[in-house]
């Protein structure tokens, strides 16, 4: 591979490390948005099947082709600014909303060594990526300078601060058993044990002895996102659509690639952090990509099922479900792990 | 000019001019956002001192988690510019003269004598697989763990405290528990009774 990029690479000079970085961020972000057109069809069928609905069917074989269909019907619509909104602040809202959410793609490993940027403290870095995502909806809420955005704003701030608390928590338990902040060390980490030597790997991945986080970071996670049971922040039905009220074609084309790849990340962290990444649930089989990407798949299903099948959190609910019942658990499980690792039980030696 | 230094200096213009703008802009919320975008600069102007683990530990605990509140706060807040800066000229000389006097503690403290190249030379390049996080946390809770537990005491106190201000139980209000909504259960609300079908 560097022997055939090494003509290229002297084409370009000294500016080729750039340029090279620069491919592969194209080479992640390019199927991810791929990825997101397709997983509001898969989104809409699924829900339309829950419901005993057929879903989209029109637009090319199957419906195929209706996430293009809908993404040239929102790059040819115009953009409206409201002439009492705060201009800037109005455009940098959306802005802000997908750039963390593409941002913290640099770290996710997707395979043994194929990862943009394998920083030391990735897990960290992703955190405080992950917590900066709640700046677009603040600022589209505020910006629009209209009552159902400013709602939805504030409750966007203040869910998104609730669930990183107890997601902080979960992602502890995790870094205290795998002893490292490093995404591709975690999953190595999960790839030995009793368990793996029997070659029935998917038992010694994180899941099982951090049950109640895994739970825990899923829901947190759906929380995070802001998707239904918790989408308070748009909440149709009560703030119409929150941050979203004001904004037209592209802009509002903008949040929903994000919360899109927000779900993405999300799901492909989970299978990263509790499900082995890209390790093989049995030990006869071949590690690889594509059991991460089957992973992912999976729990973005759990995320579709969820919104088909549980009715809105109320606010207070959100808050007494993050405050009252997920911080306390993860506390003390962090207590638990921690004393298990220390005591002969361990299994982590 | 080397990159580092190139990056550098595009941090510190930015983050010096946001810092210049967060006490002149008129608009609070817009303040606050300058605030956030000074300290997203120093977090990555601490990244170039190889201080990786403090550098994203500011980003994800100011500009994740405090600055939401504050914006949270300061958009609610119906803030009446014009009176804020009434006092402004009565104030401007006991304000001049604490921040000269800031000044030059900080010039004496922080200039050449004690951080100059000779007087504090760059440390040795740490070597491959150096971990800043594992050793902050080798320091943190072996050498300096009393002074460390101390602080945490010291917060946890003053969270209480601040919680325990604000705490305020009425009696006789028609307040919503959630905690008792979400505990119900059929068996409390519904009662089957069976009965014998009415015949005529």
């Amino acid at each position: 591979m560097q022997a055939m990029l090494q003509p290229v690479a002297d084409l370009f000079g000294p500016s080729w490390p750039a340029v090279w970085t620069l491919i592969k961020i194209v080479a992640i972000v390019a199927p991810l948005m791929g990825a997101v057109a397709y997983l509001t069809l898969a989104e809409r069928k699924v829900i339309g099947y829950m419901q005993v609905r057929i879903g989209p069917n029109r637009v090319g074989p199957m419906g195929l082709l209706q996430p293009i269909a809908d993404g040239v019907k929102l790059l040819l619509k115009e953009i409206i600014v409201p002439s009492g909104s705060n201009k800037g602040l109005f455009i940098l809202g959306p802005i802000l909303a997908i750039a963390p959410a593409l941002a913290a793609w640099s770290v996710v490993p997707f395979s043994e060594g194929l990862v943009l940027a394998n920083v030391n403290a990735g897990l960290l870095l992703l955190l405080a990526i992950t917590s900066m995502e709640v700046y677009g909806v603040i600022i589209a809420g505020w910006a629009s300078n209209s009552k159902y955005p400013f709602l939805g704003s504030m409750r966007a701030a203040a869910q998104m601060v609730s669930y990183e608390v107890s997601m902080g928590f979960a992602l502890i338990c995790v870094l205290l058993i795998s002893a490292s902040l490093n995404l591709t060390d975690i999953v190595h980490s999960q790839g030995q044990g009793r368990f793996h030597e029997m070659g029935l790997s998917f038992l010694s991945w994180n899941w099982l002895p951090l049950l109640p986080m895994f739970v825990v970071y899923l829901i947190s996670g759906i929380a995070e996102t802001n998707r239904a049971p918790f989408d308070v922040v748009e909440g149709e039905a009560e703030v119409v659509a929150g941050h979203m009220v004001e904004y037209s074609g592209m802009t509002f084309a903008l949040f929903f690639l994000a919360e899109y790849a927000n779900m993405i990340l999300v799901s492909i962290l989970t299978s990263v952090l509790f499900l082995g990444g890209w390790l093989s649930p049995f030990g006869f089989l071949p590690d690889g990509f594509h059991w991460l990407a089957l992973k992912t798949a999976l729990i973005l299903f759990v995320f579709l099922w969820a919104r088909a099948t549980f009715p809105r959190f109320r606010y207070d609910q959100i808050m007494r479900l993050g405050w009252k019942v997920f911080i306390p658990v993860t506390l003390i499980w962090v207590f638990v792990v921690a004393v298990w690792m220390m005591s002969p039980l361990s299994i982590w030696k | 000019m080397e990159f580092k230094t190139f990056v550098f200096y595009f941090l510190a213009v930015i983050m010096v001019v946001a810092a210049l703008r967060v006490i002149t802009v008129r608009n609070p919320v817009h303040a606050a956002l300058f605030l956030v975008l000074t300290f997203f600069n120093a977090g990555g102007i601490w990244l170039l001192l190889q201080a990786e683990f403090l550098a994203i530990t500011l980003v994800m605990v100011y500009v994740g988690a405090v600055m939401v509140l504050f914006l949270f706060v300061v958009m609610m807040l119906d803030i009446n510019l014009d009176r804020i800066r009434e006092g402004f000229w009565s104030y401007l000389p006991v304000g001049a003269l604490v921040g000269v006097l800031m000044l030059i503690e900080m010039v004496m403290v922080l200039g050449g004598r004690y951080f100059g190249l000779d007087a504090m030379p760059a440390p040795p390049a740490a070597q491959a697989g150096f971990s800043n996080t594992r050793e902050l946390g080798r320091v943190l809770y072996t050498d300096y763990v009393y002074p460390f537990e101390l602080a945490s005491l010291v917060l946890l106190v003053a969270m209480v405290a601040a919680v325990a201000l604000t705490l305020r139980k009425r009696r006789g209000v028609k307040y919503i528990d959630p905690a008792e909504q979400v505990a119900v259960r059929r068996e409390g609300r519904v009662e089957l009774v069976k009965m014998a079908a009415e015949k005529e």
